[in-house]
């Protein structure tokens, strides 16, 4: 059978010779190598529940009133997706269970996209020859987050209003083409009646098919590249240590898809997210106190808090909105960094040659310090998008909780780097001193590493 | 010697890959416990951290049964020898193979790993069947997700099974292919390039027309765009329906008259041609007319004591949904900007910068509340070139 349609293939294409190199492809094992599968295999996940749900799914603004099962908004006047939104959630059959899938799949997408990205950066694979794979996979944590963004605004509840509308103040905000950037993407001022059917065909079609492209570059490049690995016998800049593609390593990735898509049921089953029905259809005039973005979009909403209320005018004219800083400002110059350290780190780096087995985090502590540094300035500015819930929870005043977040968030990066900083610099003495006083005790790898 | 520290390495690299696999496997457990939404990124993170947990765990289980087998590896004189004669690599590819099992250990594994994997497909099958039988009974949704959890997680259960027990366990070294080509190569991709370009006549006219037919492309795309913005920015943004004579209605489209509101409420009030309206939202207070500091020129703004600003937070768009009376804020709930109602809506905590607009009141001759003209300046969030 597979003779003949082989055999069928590669009198066609010379399928045999790729089949044959492809099969023998070694990549390493190693769990951290796991990430980037888990993100892969979530997007797939996503894929497939979001067509299903698209089958359901009505992405317009049109005003119907809405007649079904769930009782608490009959009657109630809103736009056709919300209605189609609550139709597939309470009346078709296992809808309510896809819809939760595919949120809890974008989540676990993006949770898995960072923990890559910061195995790569923590070890140093961003360098030669895989800079380009840092800038695509920075890319697609953007267009993640992006997607993730147009993904719960399409819905057209209370929330996903409020989450438009201060998305609308950001797009705004921009200096000069704000305004026409605002209303060529929107349509015009929310809630427009374009919005919601151009989120959907971004969110459906335009950034998924950008998600996929550069999906398929970075993995033709690391197939290309082939993996790092981590340092060991063996293991150099000129070889790769690892098991085969066929059979075993085969297995162990499919079985990570199926294992991946039950965590995800598992999930969307039992543990309820975005209850769409709970606040009714987007209303201007509401507001919802103590509302947060998803996780990922936190951060943005905490600088956006703790930012002083500074604009710069002209005169009686504004140029420079407040909004601007926090929302915009920030998080461009945070990837813009990103995008640039390892051709920054170059400049401070003498040799410049193939890094292909990778560097542990505390062998280089001015990287580790900086990642470090740039998670815990996330993390503060993602407590501080829920500073209000903090408020509640501990009894203190926002304006408290707010100046203390004001101190952390450049005291606690700082704080962070040099205790990193200070800690691989002691472990790095620490192996050395050890590697002096027994130089008796060869390790395997020791004796590997000097051979030719 | 080789062979010897590889043997030495194997049970390490066998522990990696059992548990890898493992602590894939291991994510279902974690998924219990949390209920709210807000928590799902840090159940998110719980779940990684449990993988390394469980990683740790199945690394204490399994060494012990691990380092029985090392001797027995070891005493063999080179496995790779015995690794090329079964399983043997072409010369081009230049990779060599590392066995780490014998054939003894594949058949011990198998004894126990039938068992094992039927097993996990039995579970597969049952999450299978009872999705479907729930399924078509109209079962609700966590009963549909716990079975299809079940179903995925025995199918994937049983690949990581087979992947650990059934197949033979193996370590490569292959050679990487470097990256830059030889310097030959490089030459003679440019020579390529460089003969194609001498070939091709007036190279400068092709410059010229590229040049025209991108610019072209560039202005279909920026008129194409162009229509995407339905309405002119400039005129949504500085036009609110409000203007003189404009009677303040409610949410029901009742007007509004002098002895509407007692002092310290508040109320929300629109034009009556725009009621429920984003832009043209304004909250109506009544405050002590002694207390007010209103800008000179606001004086005549506030007919006894009824002041009415934009709803629309100057910061980021929200409703500024909340007024309190004794402190005479209006608060926004969305990043917890405050006003001075007294003094013109100035920002007096949180992140916005500009006051909210005011729009100035008269009472007309039949009492009601009415607007003198538009708001102060343009209701909402800020933007360049808007005036204050």
């Amino acid at each position: 059978m597979i003779k003949a349609v082989g055999g069928w293939l590669d009198t066609r294409l010379g399928l045999a010779k790729f089949a044959r190199k492809a099969m023998d492809h070694v990549f390493p094992d190693h769990w951290s190598f796991l990430f980037g599968e888990i993100a892969l295999y979530a997007f797939v996940i996503l894929v497939i529940t979001g067509a299903y749900l698209a089958m359901f799914f009505n992405g317009s603004s049109a005003q119907i009133v809405y007649h079904g099962s769930y009782h608490a908004l009959d009657g109630v006047k809103m736009t056709a997706a919300y209605r189609s939104a609550l139709l597939l959630s309470f009346d078709v059959p296992a809808g309510l269970l896809v819809r939760q899938m595919h949120h809890w799949a974008a989540l676990i997408f993006l949770v898995a996209i960072l923990a890559h990205a910061a195995r790569i950066f923590f070890t140093g694979a961003y360098r030669r020859p895989r800079e380009i794979n840092w800038l695509i996979g920075l890319t697609l944590l953007v267009l993640a987050i992006v997607n993730g963004y147009l993904g719960y605004s399409i819905i057209g509840d209370l929330l996903s209003g409020v989450g438009l509308r201060i998305g609308y103040a950001i797009a705004l905000s921009v200096p000069v083409i704000g305004p026409w950037l605002t209303y060529t993407v929107l349509g015009g001022n929310i809630p427009s009646a374009s919005t919601i059917p151009r989120f959907y065909s971004f969110h459906i079609f335009l950034v998924p098919a950008l998600i996929a492209a550069l999906l398929a570059l970075h993995l033709a490049i690391i197939w290309r590249q082939t993996h790092t690995n981590f340092p060991g016998p063996r293991r150099t800049d000129r070889t790769i240590v690892g098991s085969r593609l066929y059979p075993t390593y085969a297995a162990k990735s499919v079985a990570l898809f199926f294992l991946v898509a039950a965590v995800v049921a598992m999930l969307g089953g039992l543990v309820q997210i975005d209850p769409i029905w709970t606040y009714g259809p987007f209303n201007p005039i509401a507001v919802i106190p103590g509302a947060q973005p998803d996780w990922y979009l936190g951060w943005i909403e905490g600088a956006m808090r703790l930012f002083p209320g500074i604009n710069l005018h002209f005169g009686r004219w504004l140029i420079v909105p407040e909004v601007f800083f926090p929302a915009v400002l920030m998080p461009a110059l945070l990837f813009l960094l990103l995008y640039a350290y390892p051709f920054l780190e170059r400049l401070f780096l003498p040799a410049d040659k193939a890094h292909n087995v990778l560097v542990l985090p505390y062998e280089q502590p001015f990287n580790s310090a900086f990642g470090s540094a740039v998670l815990m300035f996330l993390l503060v500015l993602l407590v501080a998008g829920a500073d209000d819930v903090v408020a509640v929870a501990t009894g203190a005043s926002v304006v408290t909780i707010r100046f203390l977040l004001r101190i952390l968030v450049f005291a606690a990066p700082a704080a962070t780097a040099a205790l990193v900083y200070a800690i691989c610099v002691a472990m790095r003495r620490r192996r050395a001193v050890s590697q002096v006083l027994e130089p008796l005790e060869i390790t395997p790898s020791q004796t590997v590493e000097r051979q030719p | 010697m080789e062979g010897e520290q590889w043997s030495q390495q194997k049970p390490e690299e066998a522990d990696d890959a059992l548990a890898e696999s493992a602590s894939a496997g291991g994510t279902e457990q974690a998924a219990d416990g949390d209920e709210e939404k807000p928590a799902g990124g840090v159940l998110a993170i719980a779940l990684m951290v449990s993988m390394l947990g469980l990683q740790f765990l199945k690394r204490l289980v399994t060494k012990p049964a691990m380092e029985k087998r090392r001797p027995a590896i070891a005493a063999q004189p080179c496995p790779c020898e015995e690794a090329k004669q079964t399983a043997p690599t072409t010369p081009e590819l230049e990779s060599e193979t590392l066995e780490i099992d014998t054939d003894a250990e594949v058949a011990r594994r198998r004894k126990w790993g039938t068992p094992l994997v039927l097993l996990a497909f039995a579970v597969g099958m049952a999450g299978g069947v009872g999705f479907m039988f729930l399924y078509w009974t109209g079962s609700g949704n966590r009963l549909l997700g716990g079975t299809l959890a079940l179903c995925l997680g025995g199918f994937g259960a049983v690949l990581v099974l087979y992947a650990q027990w059934m197949m033979r366990r193996e370590l490569v070294v292959a050679p990487r292919e470097q990256m830059p080509s030889s310097g030959d190569e490089r030459e003679g991709a440019l020579q390529v390039y460089s003969s194609g370009v001498r070939d091709v006549q007036r190279r400068s006219l092709l410059k010229w027309m590229g040049a025209g037919a991108g610019a072209i492309f560039a202005a279909i795309t920026f008129s194409l765009l162009r229509s995407l913005a339905r309405v002119h920015p400039a005129e949504a943004l500085f036009t609110t329906v409000w203007k003189r004579g404009e009677r303040l209605m409610t949410t029901g489209g009742k007007a509004l008259t002098v002895d509407s509101l007692h002092v310290g409420s508040s109320m929300i009030v629109f034009p009556e041609t725009s009621i429920g309206s984003e832009q043209t939202q304004t909250v109506l207070i009544r405050v002590d007319p002694r207390l007010l500091q209103l800008p000179k020129d606001r004086s005549n703004w506030a007919p006894m004591g009824y002041v009415a600003y934009s709803r629309v937070c100057t910061h980021a768009g929200c409703a500024v949904g909340m007024f309190e009376a004794h402190s005479n804020l209006l608060l926004c709930p969305c990043h917890q900007s405050t006003f001075d109602v007294l003094r013109g809506a100035v920002p007096t905590g949180g992140p916005a910068a500009r006051p909210l607009p005011q729009l100035p009141l008269y009472v007309d001759k039949n009492g009601n509340l009415c607007a003198q003209g538009g708001f102060s300046s343009p209701p909402g969030p800020g933007f360049t070139g808007m005036p204050s």
